[in-house]
């Protein structure tokens, strides 16, 4: 009886390449000579699914591979092998290379490569070595001195729940009578009475004769490759005398040929099997725009809620609408707001379905900056803040090739190199932090490093070399900073592999900026920079305040709101430089009015009938003067730059309630168009470049 | 304005021509001209509804709609083409077309004054515009085309509703009227 194998693949691809991930971030957490048991098992563990997958799907190529792998992870598990980074090393590169084994195997290629059988050496050799502690592990050390022999004489007993685990005896003997002559002797001790038999379970055990000249014990350990974890097997070279007492094997046979047709239909639960870590980690490099995204139950539990009371709603307004008096127009008028409401939340959950967290992102950085931070010789820890942040899975996707060029930057132009770190007083280790939060309707990502910063004469030397800028212009250093994104542009004084061929500041942007995001530096020459990435959660949902200018209505985000109050007897004052400021408590802050900044109307703005909505972004504040405050809703963003473009001050649209659109504030950006004079001068340093097409 | 027998004299040539480079055109009439674009773009045609302004837009940019849950822009094409604003009535039509750009295609909605007739017109129908100069660019004609009694100028959308090259073309007409300036 056969199962057809292909419809697996795709789940064994993806269990796989999971464990992978598994893998991955395990290793990242082992230190060298410390191994933690839990740490090593979950690595072991997913290589051993690995491993069972690929040798159940014939994928031989990866399965040899893994088990070599798995082999010197079990010393290490048995604590009988120290880990060393070596191990550490090569075992990410494996890693590696089993992507891209999966990868090509999902496109139907041959797995096998020069790199897999390098890397397979290369532990050979270390498994060789006889750096172990002890060489306790019984069944490696025995067989050293045994060659070619005659024959081999094999006691297999397998664990009872074998078959459960998808693997099946009768399958090895049969690829064991390939090698050569194979006798079998099964052993009924343990075979338990009729009523108490587990028919799933496998009592037998078996003893084997194997005759053939060029058998390698190898070629028979391949074949119990993936049971020898849970099984007894004792292989041992025979000697001419022990060929005795196999009259009655034909018999035991049959009797294994029985039962384990029977056992045939159980379907493989090997490549199924999933480690408990799986959940939060999964699809985190950048080649898988993966095509299926993994959903919290609760937001799948949500939608078949909403879906629920959709039906519920649907069925009584169908039965209000089959005998429809005058009378029943409130009822009718009821199912119909119900309907509405249910139709909201049933997109909202829809919508959340696409949120995931920036983990799936950040999860790639600390194997990058670990390879990285070998490469160039620089000792760098990594910190992430707040990788628990939800954006849209279209935004998630697009911005890992900005981040990952960011976080490159930072390692290569940013990190000073140890000794310089010393001589300038800071600690050796330099430290990158990725912090991810939500602020008003954006997201925002900052990387930040405590690097030697950018250096504005570097910068301007470089620049005015390059032919962006005459020698002796003065510039701000917002225009300085602007520099780095100018197609080309790299201070680095030497191209290396990591970054320095300035094709990336450039690039960085503009990705941003179809994405509707923004970007800005922060830097302190010899203190650090921080870049910020300021994105819009396009699809999200945000919880909006309405509020009415003219005869329009505007959104405001939520939480971006501090507070709201009446302008009557509020004392607004000229400053400097023609902007309004109203004294709030202890702070002076900003004044703006909306129906100004966006051109509404041309009438002076009666200030005694206006509101004051006191709203912060970036820690800055600012006043907007409104007409009128309406109803809090939760409100959908809509994009506008997909059929129009990037309109300053406007984050995006939603459609209110009745059908009509309204457009959603931009707090930051607002700030910036209000008064960008006066907020420049009070963050000297902080430069926003605009997403808008003004930035070109 | 067109009849319906117009319409099947146009058919049998496209008959007798074959398939090869004929196309159609949804023409539309903005005082008393007639104008044409690929009938392919066209997504709908619909009533004029209120629109919400969008701040600091150009003055053609007439807001945004809700069209089943896509945001559309508005444009008045009369006011790209220098013409009269006119009020906008139960009567006023919108064109709602999907124009591609460098990034993927937006759908854009334009106010014209009727719809008028569908045509097919095959590249040898097809005349360049002419060149006049700096002051009135025409990269947004794709060409000229002769109709049974009238000329139809047949626009090129994909140009015609970039945002960024009208915002320039506005420009260039502006600067025209401020001070024509010679090629």
């Amino acid at each position: 009886m056969s199962i057809d194998m292909e419809q697996f693949h795709q789940v064994f691809f993806e269990e796989s390449l999971e464990g992978l991930d598994v893998m991955e971030s395990s290793l990242m957490e082992l230190q060298e000579g410390k191994a933690d048991p839990e740490v090593v098992n979950s690595i072991f563990r997913a290589a051993h699914s690995i491993k069972g997958g690929s040798a159940t799907f014939g994928f031989s190529a990866v399965a040899e591979f893994t088990h070599v792998l798995e082999t010197l992870l079990d010393e290490v598990r048995e604590e009988t092998r120290e880990i060393t980074s070596e191990m550490i090393d090569l075992l990410l590169q494996s890693v590696d290379c089993l992507r891209d084994q999966m990868s090509s195997l999902e496109q139907g290629e041959s797995a096998d490569s020069e790199r897999s059988h390098n890397l397979k050496n290369s532990f050979l050799r270390i498994l060789e070595s006889d750096d172990r502690i002890e060489s306790s592990s019984a069944s490696i050390a025995l067989h050293k001195e045994a060659g070619l022999t005659e024959g081999w004489s094999i006691f297999f007993k397998p664990e009872i729940e074998i078959v459960q685990s998808g693997n099946e005896p009768l399958r090895m003997f049969r690829e064991l009578s390939q090698l050569g002559r194979l006798k079998t002797t099964a052993h009924l001790d343990a075979l338990p009475t009729f009523t108490a038999l587990e028919p799933e379970n496998c009592y037998l055990c078996w003893e084997m004769e194997l005759y053939g000249k060029d058998i390698s014990e190898a070629q028979i350990k391949e074949v119990f490759e993936w049971v020898e974890d849970e099984s007894e097997i004792r292989i041992k070279p025979l000697t001419p005398n022990t060929d005795s007492n196999l009259k009655d094997n034909v018999g035991s046979e049959q009797l294994s040929n029985s039962i384990n047709s029977e056992l045939n239909t159980i379907p493989t639960e090997e490549g199924v099997n999933s480690p408990e870590k799986n959940e939060a980690k999964s699809a985190s490099f950048s080649k898988r725009e993966s095509a299926s995204i993994r959903v919290g139950i609760d937001k799948v539990d949500e939608l078949i809620n909403t879906v629920g009371e959709l039906v519920i709603t649907q069925s009584m307004l169908s039965a209000v609408g089959q005998d429809f008096q005058i009378g029943q127009l409130a009822r009718l008028q009821e199912g119909l707001n119900q309907l509405a409401q249910n139709t909201r939340e049933l997109q909202e959950s829809v919508m959340r379905i696409r949120m995931l967290p920036i983990s799936f992102s950040f999860n790639r950085y600390p194997r990058m900056i670990r390879d990285l931070s070998k490469q160039l010789d620089k000792k760098v820890e990594l910190i992430m803040v707040g990788e628990q942040t939800e954006l849209d899975k279209t935004v998630l996707e697009k911005i890992g090739d900005p981040l990952t060029h960011l976080v490159r930057n930072s390692m290569d132009h940013g990190i000073e190199s140890p000794e310089e770190r010393l001589q300038s007083g800071k600690p050796e280790t330099g430290i990158i932090t990725l912090k991810a939060s939500h602020q008003g309707g954006n997201i925002v990502i900052e990387i930040s490093d405590d690097g030697k910063g950018l250096d504005r004469e570097k910068i301007l030397e470089k620049a005015v070399e390059k032919g962006l800028q005459e020698p002796g212009d003065t510039l701000t250093d917002e225009q300085v900073y602007q520099l780095i994104f100018s197609p080309g542009f790299s201070t680095a004084d030497t191209v290396s592999d990591v970054s320095g061929r300035g094709v990336g500041m450039d690039v960085v942007r503009r990705n941003i900026q179809e994405l509707g995001g923004s970007i800005s530096i922060r830097s302190i020459h010899r203190t650090g920079s921080t870049i910020t990435i300021r994105l819009p959660l396009t699809l999200a949902i945000l919880d909006g305040q309405l509020a009415q200018v003219g005869d329009q209505i505007f959104v405001f985000p939520l939480v971006s709101i501090i507070e709201s109050l009446e302008m009557r007897g509020v004392e607004v004052s000229k400053a400097a430089g023609g902007c309004d400021l109203i004294k709030l408590r202890e702070d002076y802050i900003p004044v703006v009015y909306l129906a100004e900044v966006f051109g509404i109307s041309d009438q002076p703005v009666l200030l005694d009938e206006s509101l004051l909505v006191v709203v912060e972004s970036n820690n800055e504040k600012i006043g907007v003067v409104i007409d009128d405050l309406l109803s809090q809703q939760q409100i959908v963003i809509k994009s506008l730059e997909e059929n129009y473009k990037k309109v300053e001050g406007i984050s995006g649209a939603t459609i209110l309630g009745d059908g009509r659109v309204a457009l959603i504030t931009d707090i930051g950006e607002l700030i910036r168009l209000s008064g960008a004079m006066h907020i420049n001068k009070m963050e000297a340093g902080n430069v926003m470049f605009p997403a808008g097409p003004q930035a070109a | 304005m067109n009849t319906g027998e117009h319409v099947d004299n146009e058919a049998n040539g496209l008959l007798q021509q074959g398939e090869h480079g004929v196309d159609q055109y949804l023409t539309f009439v903005m005082e008393d001209d007639e104008y044409g674009v690929d009938i392919l773009c066209v997504q709908e045609i619909r009533g004029w509804e209120d629109t919400t302004p969008i701040p600091n837009a150009p003055s053609f940019v007439k807001g945004v709609i809700n069209l089943r849950g896509t945001i559309v822009p508005i444009i008045d094409i009369r006011q790209c083409f220098n013409m009269q604003e006119t009020n906008y009535g139960p009567l006023t039509v919108v064109i709602v077309l999907r124009a591609n750009h460098e990034a993927g295609s937006r759908t854009i909605g334009i106010v014209v004054d009727a719809v008028s007739d569908v045509h097919s017109f095959s590249e040898s129908d097809m005349h360049n515009p002419p060149s006049l100069g700096d002051a009135v660019n025409t990269s947004y004609i794709k060409g000229l085309a002769q109709a049974s009694t009238n000329m139809v100028i047949l626009l090129d959308i994909d140009k015609a509703l970039n945002f960024d090259e009208l915002q320039g073309f506005i420009d260039v007409q502006s600067k025209a009227v401020a001070a024509p300036m010679s090629s």
